[in-house]
Formats: C-alpha cells, sequence, structure tokens
C-alpha cells in the first residue's frame, strides 16, 4: 500500500531512530511510504501560540503539497505534528473563506482530499501482518504510552476509548508483547516546555517513567519524538528530580515492531537511545502469562 | 426612557472578541472544575483554567487584563486534557491560543513567561529561514536570547557521537514560498509577528 510521507523535522535529527524504524519495518509490512515533496515544519505549538494564521498556514502548505501529489493517505509519525496537520484540515474543510484565504497565503490549492494518518493507526490495520511475521516475538512486558494527540481531541483521532485507548496494547500484542495496566497512558509529558522549563518536565515526565517501572514495565512504548526526548533524553533531569535511577529503556513502537520481525538493533537504531536499550536475561514474559493487574 | 441605549452599537466586550476569534463562549463554562482537576499544570499556574474563564466571564477591563498577565496560559500545554473533559464542551486550549496572542500583542507577558515566549520565537526564526525547523540553530538561538548559555550542554557531546545532531539544516527547496507565508501571516496581526525576526 502506498502512503503520503510526511516525516517532520525531528525525525531528520533528534528522532532520527525513529525515521530508521519506521522505514525499516514498512516494506515488511507492504507498505510503500513517499515523501511529500518539499515538506515543511508543522509550526508546532509555537505558531499555534504566537499566530493563529501561520498555525494553519504552515502545515495547510505541506497538506497541499500531499494532495497535489495525488495520496489518499498522509503518514504522520509525530504525534504534534499529527494533530496539527489534522486540525488544520478539519478546520479548512469546516469554513470555506477560510480555506481560500489559506490557500491565497500558500499559494497552492486545497480542497482536503487526502487524509491524515498516524502510525498506531498504519500499524493497527497492519497487526495481522505483524502477527503472522513476528518470528522473534517480543516477549516482554510493556507500557504503551499515548500522551496526548494520539487520542485528544477524540474528535480528530476518533479514538474508540479516549480515556483508556487500546490501539497501542493491540499492535504491541500482535509482536508478542504483553502490554500492562497503568494510570499514566494518557497524561502529558510537558513537551512544548522541554527547553524553556525543564524541571517541569522532570516533573511530569517523571511520574510516567516511574508508574511504567513500578508496575514491571521492562520498556514504555510511545510513537512520538517529543514524548521519546522527555521519557529518555531527560531521564537525568528525571532521575536528578526524584532521587531514583530507572533502567527503564523507551522504545519506538517501530522498533519494537521491527524486533519482532527479526530486523537488528542497528537497522532500527535502537544504539541512538539516552537509556540504553537492554533487558534482563530469561526475565521475558512467556505469552502466555496471566496479565497483570 | 428611550430605549436606543441598550440596542445602541457598542465596541465588542472582551468575551465576543474571544467569541469572534475562536468560536468559543466563555459563558458556557459554569465553573465545575474538571479542567482544573485534570490539568498537569495546575498546581503551578497562578489562575486554573477555569479561575481564566471567570476573569474574562466578569467581562470587566482590569479582569481581562489579569487574565493576560497570567502565567498560566503560558504554563498551558495544548495538552487537551481539559476540553475532553470540560462537561460543556468548552475548548479551553482554543481560548488559551488567543489570550496568549492577545498578551503578546498588548506586552502584557507574565516575567516568568519570557523563556517559554523566547522559546517560541526562535522555533519560529528557524522555520522561518529555512521552513523546517534546525534543532540546533534553535537552541543557539534561544540560548543567545535568553542568556542560559549553558544549560544542556552536558547533552551535546553523546547527542553528536549518536548522530542526533545535525549540524547544518535541513532546509526546503522553495524558501521563498515558506518566507512569503510568513510574511503575509505576520501583516494579517502586524502586532504579533511570528519571531520578531
Amino acid at each position: 500500500m502506498k502512503l503520503g510521507y510526511f516525516p517532520g523535522c525531528s525525525l531528520e535529527s533528534s528522532a532520527r531512530e525513529y525515521n530508521e524504524s519506521l522505514q525499516a519495518v514498512a516494506p515488511l509490512l507492504d507498505l510503500e511510504l513517499c515523501e511529500v515533496p518539499d515538506w515543511n515544519c508543522c509550526g508546532a505549538t509555537a505558531a499555534h501560540s504566537l499566530n493563529h494564521k501561520l498555525a494553519l498556514a504552515l502545515p495547510a502548505r505541506t497538506l497541499a503539497l500531499a494532495e497535489r501529489a495525488g495520496f489518499d493517505e498522509l503518514l504522520v509519525p509525530c504525534s504534534a505534528c499529527y494533530s496539527r496537520l489534522a486540525a488544520t484540515r478539519r478546520d479548512l474543510l469546516a469554513n470555506e473563506a477560510l480555506r481560500q484565504e489559506i490557500t491565497s497565503i500558500i499559494e497552492l490549492d486545497y480542497v482536503g482530499s487526502t487524509k491524515v494518518v498516524s502510525v498506531v493507526d498504519v500499524l493497527g490495520r497492519a497487526a495481522p501482518t505483524i502477527r503472522a511475521k513476528a518470528s522473534v516475538p517480543f516477549l516482554r512486558k510493556v507500557a504503551c504510552y499515548y500522551g496526548c494527540y494520539l487520542t485528544r481531541p477524540a474528535s480528530l483521532t476518533t479514538c474508540a476509548r479516549p480515556e483508556d485507548p487500546q490501539e497501542m496494547e493491540a499492535i504491541v500484542a500482535s509482536a508478542g508483547a504483553t502490554p500492562l495496566d497503568w494510570a499514566f497512558k494518557i497524561d502529558c509529558c510537558g513537551a512544548a516546555l522541554s527547553v524553556s522549563r525543564t524541571a517541569t518536565v522532570a516533573e511530569l515526565a517523571g511520574r510516567i517513567v516511574a508508574d511504567a517501572a513500578e508496575r514491571g514495565a521492562e520498556a514504555l512504548v510511545v510513537a512520538c519524538p517529543l514524548c521519546h526526548t522527555n521519557l529518555d533524553l531527560r531521564r537525568p533531569a528525571i532521575e536528578r528530580h526524584r532521587g531514583v535511577s530507572y533502567a527503564l529503556p523507551v522504545l519506538y513502537i517501530t522498533q519494537l515492531v521491527g524486533l519482532a520481525l527479526g530486523l537488528s538493533e542497528r537497522a532500527l537504531g535502537l544504539h541512538r537511545h539516552h537509556v540504553p536499550v537492554r533487558f534482563a536475561p530469561g526475565a521475558a514474559a512467556p505469552a502466555a502469562a496471566p496479565k497483570e493487574n | 426612557m428611550s430605549s436606543a441605549s441598550h440596542a445602541a452599537p457598542h465596541a465588542p466586550t472582551f468575551p465576543e472578541r474571544v467569541r469572534e476569534a475562536t468560536g468559543e463562549s466563555v459563558f458556557q463554562c459554569y465553573q465545575c472544575g474538571k479542567c482544573a482537576a485534570g490539568c498537569p499544570l495546575a498546581a503551578e499556574m497562578d489562575y486554573t483554567p477555569n479561575q481564566i474563564l471567570r476573569l474574562l466571564q466578569l467581562n470587566l477591563p482590569e479582569m481581562e487584563e489579569e487574565a493576560l498577565r497570567a502565567l498560566s496560559i503560558w504554563l498551558c500545554l495544548t495538552c487537551e486534557t481539559c476540553a475532553a473533559r470540560c462537561p460543556q464542551e468548552v475548548d479551553i486550549p482554543k481560548i488559551m491560543d488567543h489570550l496568549r496572542q492577545e498578551s503578546r500583542r498588548r506586552g502584557l507577558v507574565h516575567p516568568k513567561a519570557k523563556d517559554i515566549l523566547a522559546f517560541y520565537e526562535s522555533l519560529l526564526a528557524s522555520v522561518r529561514k529555512g521552513g523546517r525547523l534546525h534543532e540546533v540553530g534553535l537552541v543557539a538561538s534561544y540560548k543567545l536570547k535568553t542568556g542560559h548559555l549553558l544549560q544542556d550542554v552536558l547533552l551535546t557531546p553523546q547527542l553528536l557521537q549518536r548522530g542526533k545532531l545535525s549540524l547544518r539544516p535541513h532546509k526546503v527547496a522553495d524558501t521563498d514560498a515558506v518566507r512569503r507565508i510568513f510574511d503575509r501571516c505576520d501583516a494579517a496581526a502586524p502586532e504579533n509577528k511570528a519571531d520578531h525576526a
């Protein structure tokens, strides 16, 4: 299946292993990723905080370029970009005058024919293939972390259970993992304040890491580069803040699926993480083990 | 008494202007506090989200200014939890966006929010220049703006070693097209230039 692909800025640098693992996994799941020609930054929280028109125009340019390239669907792996693009599409489709104003700002036509989808959407559809091809099942207990924009606003994400989503759990289970029940799967990691208010992030991301660790998770699983930065790269700040050290690695969901499909750690970029991706030998949860409460 | 007074045209009130800009009515809020209960930053805020809405509901110039001077509006992470749980379906994050823009336009930004604003401005300056965010350039410009020169320097060597910092920016081919987008959006809101570049 052919998908338009908008990697977003983080996947070109600080989250390059998310891009690497997604690109490595895609062909094994019969997905062809076609990068949108000349895509630009979505503007993120900065744009919608400072300039309303810009917050619509920046995502609209990429949406229009994707539409011009003829994609039915546009895969957006970063949750924040996903939310900005999906919200822009919704707002422009709902307001004809606004659509006309923005298309004249971006100098491109846009009618909204390309749908915006997340990595969780795409891997969810591929779950039967993952199950069938999982030659090295990932027999570990994991905590699936959604953060904000994979579930909210529910009108955008069409998430069936926004307060207790299960989509990532279904994907990791298809790769052999045992998803745990835990308390912080939809809590915010503090993304927008990672640089400008690191102490706040240490508190918010710290709660997430601590709860996952206390429940016996062997890995946190994420589908957003900003969540990964705060849970992985910000680990020293979290540990200083809480006075506890946590060995818990943070995997992109594409890395977990890739491991189950038999791809190498190198190909999936596991060596790029701050928290070493190591697991206790023999501590793997057998697939048939009873589910934790 | 003539009834002309109450029918006479009046300058739009602040709640009316919020509604015009966001489509949201602050009067929908009945102060249940569910937003504050779920807000991850309520504990650090000077006014909880429902209290910000109360300030706006009062529709008095000094209360409106109090809301625009609040640290809360800059601490808001747009995590959408409040909006997801609001029984009245008030899109509080959308209102917060508008308040941030108004606060900056009117020079009322809380002193403790200067770093947050500097980060957003640095980010948009980077995007204006190359069409894509250059993380190294963003952090450098943020440090110069705020004077936090040593922040995160310990992370730099390991980021470089892991291939996670690209020293050269990745740019769009059509940088002029992106610049024109910024120029037009700035022209639409001249006091809210995206990045003060």
